[in-house]
C-alpha cells in the first residue's frame, strides 16, 4: 500500500462496466411483436398499456426487491399492502367524492394525491408494524419467513374483509382522468399516461436516492455485502426498517394505481399481481432496482401482447419469458445480491 | 406387525396415540357412526386431505422445500381421472389409465420444475412454483373446451361406486351398503395405504437424508449426498402422491374443477394444516387435516353463535362472523410458526428443536 494509491483513488478504482445489453430487450420485444400484431395503431395502444402496467408492477416490485437484497427477506405478504393501500384510497376518495366528481383536472389530482398520501402513510405504518411483529423474529430463516409472511397475508386479507366488507367494490376514476386523448389515429387513455408519469417519477427518484445520497450508498453497499456495512459501524437493521417501510408505502401506491386501472377492488387484488411481481423480481435479479424496472416493462409487454394475440396463454407466456431469461442469465438480468 | 406397519415411527405420546386412534376409528366407521351425507362428506374430505397434507409435509417438513405448486399436482390427479371418465365413459380401465397419465404428467412436470429451480435456494423455488401454479390454474380455466373451464366437469364413476348400487340386499347395522359407501371405503383404504407408505418413505434411509438436507444442505452435500438429486426425487414423490389424492377427490366428488382442486385457497389450506398439525411429523398431517376440516365445518357454526351473542359491541361481531373463521386459523398459524414450529404433534411429543 503506497501513498500514491490512496491519494488518487479515482485512478486506482476500476470503473464499473456498464451493461447495456438488457436494455435492448424491451425494444427488441416491442419490435418483434409489431409484425404479429400488424396494425400499428393497435400496437401503439398495446405498448402504451404495457408501459403503464409495467410502471405499476415496478412501483410494487421495487420495494420488495430492495428488501430482499438488503436483508435477505422475501415478503410473501407484500400483496397485503397492495390491497390495504387500495382500500384506504377507496375510503379517502369516498370522503372526497365532491372533488372526484367535479370535471376539473386540478381538483381530481388533488383528491387523488391526498388519497395516495394517506394510503402510503397507512401502508408505511402497517409495514413498520409488520416488520416489527411478523418479520423481525425470523431473520435468517427462509422457511419460516415464507410461512410467516404468508400467514400475515391471510390475516391481513381477513381483516380487510372485517373492516371494508367482502364484496367487490367499484373504484371509479376521477372524472377528468376518464377517457382517452386522441392524436390522429392513436388513442391513449389518460390514466395510463398518468401511471407512466408516476412510475417514471418513482424510478428517477429512487435512482437519485440510491446513487446520489449517503443513505442510497449505504443501501447499495448493504445489498452487496451487509456484514461489511455493519462492520463499518452502520446499523443495517435500522436502515432495513426504513427500506421496508418505504417498500410497503410504494406497494400501497402501486395498489392505488392498480385498483384505479382495473376500476374494481377485492381483498384478493394483491394476489393477482404478485405472481407477475415475483416473475419481475426473478427476471430483474434479486436486489436490483434497474433490473426490476426492465423486468417490469418486459413482463407487462409480454402480458399485453399475448393478451391480444393469444389471450389464453397470457401468464404462461411470461413464465416462458422467465425461463428464457434465466437460461441466458441464471441470476437475472442484473445480478446484485450474491447470496 | 404394528412396528412394520408404522415403520417404527410410533406416535410416542399417550395423548397423541389416543387422538390418532380416535381419528382412525372415526374415519373407519364413519358411515355407521354418523348419519347424513354431510358427515360422510366431511370424513371423505379428511381422508383425501390427510394424503395431500402428508405428501406436502414430505416436501415442507422433511426436505425443507416450500412449494406453492402442490395444488397443481392435486389438480392434475383430479383432472386426469375426471376428464378421462368424462370423455371415455365410466369404467375401471379408464380410471386406471387416467391416473397413470396424470402420474406421468405430474412427475415430468415436478422433475422439470425441480431441475430449473431446486439448484438454487428455497425462496426461488417458492416464487417459481407460485408462478407456475398460477399459470396452470389459468390454463385449466381458459381451455374450457377440454377442461370445462370455471365450471369444471361432472362425470359418472364406475357403476359399483354409484349411489344406486347395492352390495347386500339387507342393511348392515342399520346402514344400506350402497355404492357411495363403497366409494368412501375406497377413498379411506387408499388414504390409509398411502399414509403408511409416506411413513415408510420418511423413516427409510432416504427419508433420513431428506431430513439431513433440511437441517443443513451444505453438510449433507459434504457428506456425499447429491442434494439436488434427493430434492428432485422428494419433489417427484410428493407430486405423485398429490396426484393420487386428486384422483381420490375426483372419485369421491364425481366432479373436478378449478375451485375444488387448483385454487390458491386450497394451497393456503394445506399450508395451514401442515403447520398447525406439525411440520416434519407425518402424524401432524392427520391431526392438522382433521382439525382444520372439522373447524371449517363446525367452527363456523360456533362463531355464528358467538357473533350473535356479542351483538352491540363494536367490531367484535364482525371479527367473529362465521365467514371469518380463516382469520382465527391464520392467527393460530402465525403463532404456531413462532411458538411451536413442530405443531400440535411436536407439542404432544414434547420435542424441542
Amino acid at each position: 500500500m503506497t501513498m500514491a494509491t490512496t491519494s488518487t483513488p479515482a485512478e486506482t478504482l476500476p470503473s464499473v462496466k456498464s451493461d447495456y445489453l438488457p436494455i435492448l430487450l424491451p425494444i427488441v420485444l416491442a419490435a418483434a411483436a409489431l409484425p404479429f400484431i400488424g396494425n400499428p395503431v393497435t400496437w401503439v395502444t398495446l405498448t402504451v398499456a404495457a408501459l403503464a402496467m409495467g410502471m405499476m408492477i415496478f412501483v410494487i416490485a421495487s420495494g420488495l426487491t430492495l428488501v430482499f437484497g438488503l436483508m435477505d427477506v422475501l415478503n410473501f405478504g407484500h400483496g397485503a399492502f397492495i390491497a390495504v393501500g387500495a382500500y384506504i384510497a377507496l375510503s379517502v376518495l369516498g370522503l372526497l367524492s365532491g372533488w372526484v366528481q367535479v370535471d376539473s383536472l386540478a381538483w381530481n389530482l388533488m383528491a387523488l394525491g391526498l388519497a395516495v398520501v394517506v394510503a402510503m402513510a397507512g401502508t408505511g405504518l402497517i409495514g413498520w408494524a409488520f416488520e416489527r411483529v411478523i418479520v423481525k423474529p425470523v431473520y435468517g430463516q427462509h422457511l419460516k419467513q415464507i410461512l410467516i409472511t404468508m400467514g400475515g397475508l391471510i390475516v391481513a386479507e381477513q381483516l380487510i374483509h372485517v373492516l371494508w366488507g367482502g364484496d367487490q367494490k367499484a373504484m371509479a376514476l376521477p372524472t377528468a382522468l376518464r377517457g382517452a386523448i386522441v392524436v390522429g389515429d392513436f388513442a391513449v387513455e389518460k390514466f395510463r399516461i398518468l401511471a407512466v408519469i408516476v412510475g417514471l417519477v418513482v424510478f428517477v427518484a429512487m435512482m437519485l436516492v440510491l446513487n446520489r445520497t449517503k443513505i442510497g450508498l449505504l443501501i447499495r453497499a448493504g445489498v452487496e455485502n451487509s456484514e461489511m456495512v455493519e462492520a463499518l459501524g452502520y446499523r443495517i437493521r435500522r436502515l432495513f426498517v426504513g427500506v421496508f417501510v418505504a417498500g410497503s408505502a410504494l406497494a400501497g401506491l402501486g395498489g392505488v394505481m392498480w385498483a384505479l386501472y382495473r376500476e374494481t377492488l377485492t381483498a384478493a387484488i394483491g394476489g393477482d399481481i404478485m405472481v407477475l411481481v415475483f416473475i419481475v423480481i426473478i427476471i430483474g435479479g434479486l436486489g436490483s432496482v434497474g433490473g426490476c424496472f426492465l423486468g417490469a416493462i418486459l413482463v407487462a409487454m409480454m402480458a399485453n401482447y399475448t393478451a391480444f394475440l393469444a389471450p389464453k396463454i397470457a401468464l404462461a407466456s411470461n413464465i416462458l419469458l422467465m425461463v428464457a431469461i434465466l437460461m441466458w442469465r441464471p441470476q437475472g438480468l442484473y445480478p446484485v445480491a450474491k447470496r | 406387525m404394528l412396528n412394520s406397519l408404522l415403520s417404527g415411527d410410533y406416535p410416542k405420546s399417550r395423548v397423541l396415540s389416543g387422538v390418532l386412534v380416535a381419528i382412525l376409528v372415526g374415519l373407519a366407521f364413519a358411515p355407521f357412526l354418523f348419519s347424513g351425507a354431510a358427515a360422510i362428506n366431511t370424513a371423505a374430505k379428511i381422508c383425501i386431505f390427510i394424503v395431500l397434507v402428508a405428501s406436502y409435509d414430505l416436501l415442507l417438513g422433511y426436505t425443507g422445500i416450500v412449494s406453492f405448486a402442490h395444488t397443481m399436482f392435486f389438480g392434475i390427479g383430479g383432472y386426469g381421472v375426471g376428464l378421462g371418465l368424462y370423455a371415455f365413459g365410466a369404467s375401471w380401465g379408464v380410471l386406471a389409465i387416467g391416473i397413470l397419465i396424470a402420474l406421468m404428467v405430474a412427475v415430468v412436470l415436478a422433475f422439470l420444475i425441480g431441475l430449473l429451480s431446486l439448484r438454487v435456494r428455497a425462496i426461488f423455488y417458492a416464487m417459481i412454483t407460485l408462478a407456475v401454479a398460477s399459470a396452470f390454474l389459468i390454463l385449466a380455466t381458459q381451455f374450457s373446451e377440454y377442461t370445462g373451464g370455471e365450471d369444471g366437469r361432472s362425470f359418472s364413476v364406475p357403476p359399483v361406486l354409484r349411489p344406486g348400487f347395492r352390495l347386500f340386499e339387507a342393511p348392515v347395522f342399520g346402514v344400506t351398503i350402497n355404492g357411495r359407501i363403497l366409494a368412501y371405503y375406497l377413498v379411506f383404504i387408499s388414504a390409509v395405504v398411502l399414509f403408511l407408505l409416506a411413513l415408510r418413505v420418511v423413516n427409510s434411509p432416504f427419508g433420513r437424508v431428506l431430513q439431513a438436507i433440511r437441517e443443513n444442505d451444505m453438510r449433507a452435500e459434504a457428506l456425499g449426498y447429491r442434494v439436488v438429486y434427493y430434492r428432485t426425487v422428494a419433489n417427484c414423490l410428493a407430486a405423485a402422491m398429490a396426484v393420487l389424492a386428486g384422483a381420490m377427490s375426483a372419485i369421491w366428488l364425481r366432479y373436478t374443477g378449478p375451485d375444488t382442486t387448483l385454487s390458491f385457497a386450497i394451497m393456503l389450506d394445506i399450508l395451514l394444516m401442515v403447520v398447525i398439525g406439525g411440520m416434519g411429523t407425518m402424524y401432524g398431517a392427520v391431526v392438522g387435516a382433521t382439525l382444520f376440516i372439522v373447524a371449517q365445518n363446525y367452527l363456523q357454526k360456533l362463531m355464528g353463535t358467538a357473533s350473535a351473542a356479542t351483538e352491540g359491541i363494536p367490531l367484535l361481531p364482525k371479527l367473529l362472523h362465521p365467514d371469518r373463521w380463516l382469520l382465527l386459523l391464520g392467527v393460530l398459524f402465525v403463532l404456531s410458526v413462532y411458538f411451536f414450529p413442530t405443531g400440535i404433534v411436536g407439542r404432544l411429543r414434547g420435542e424441542k428443536r
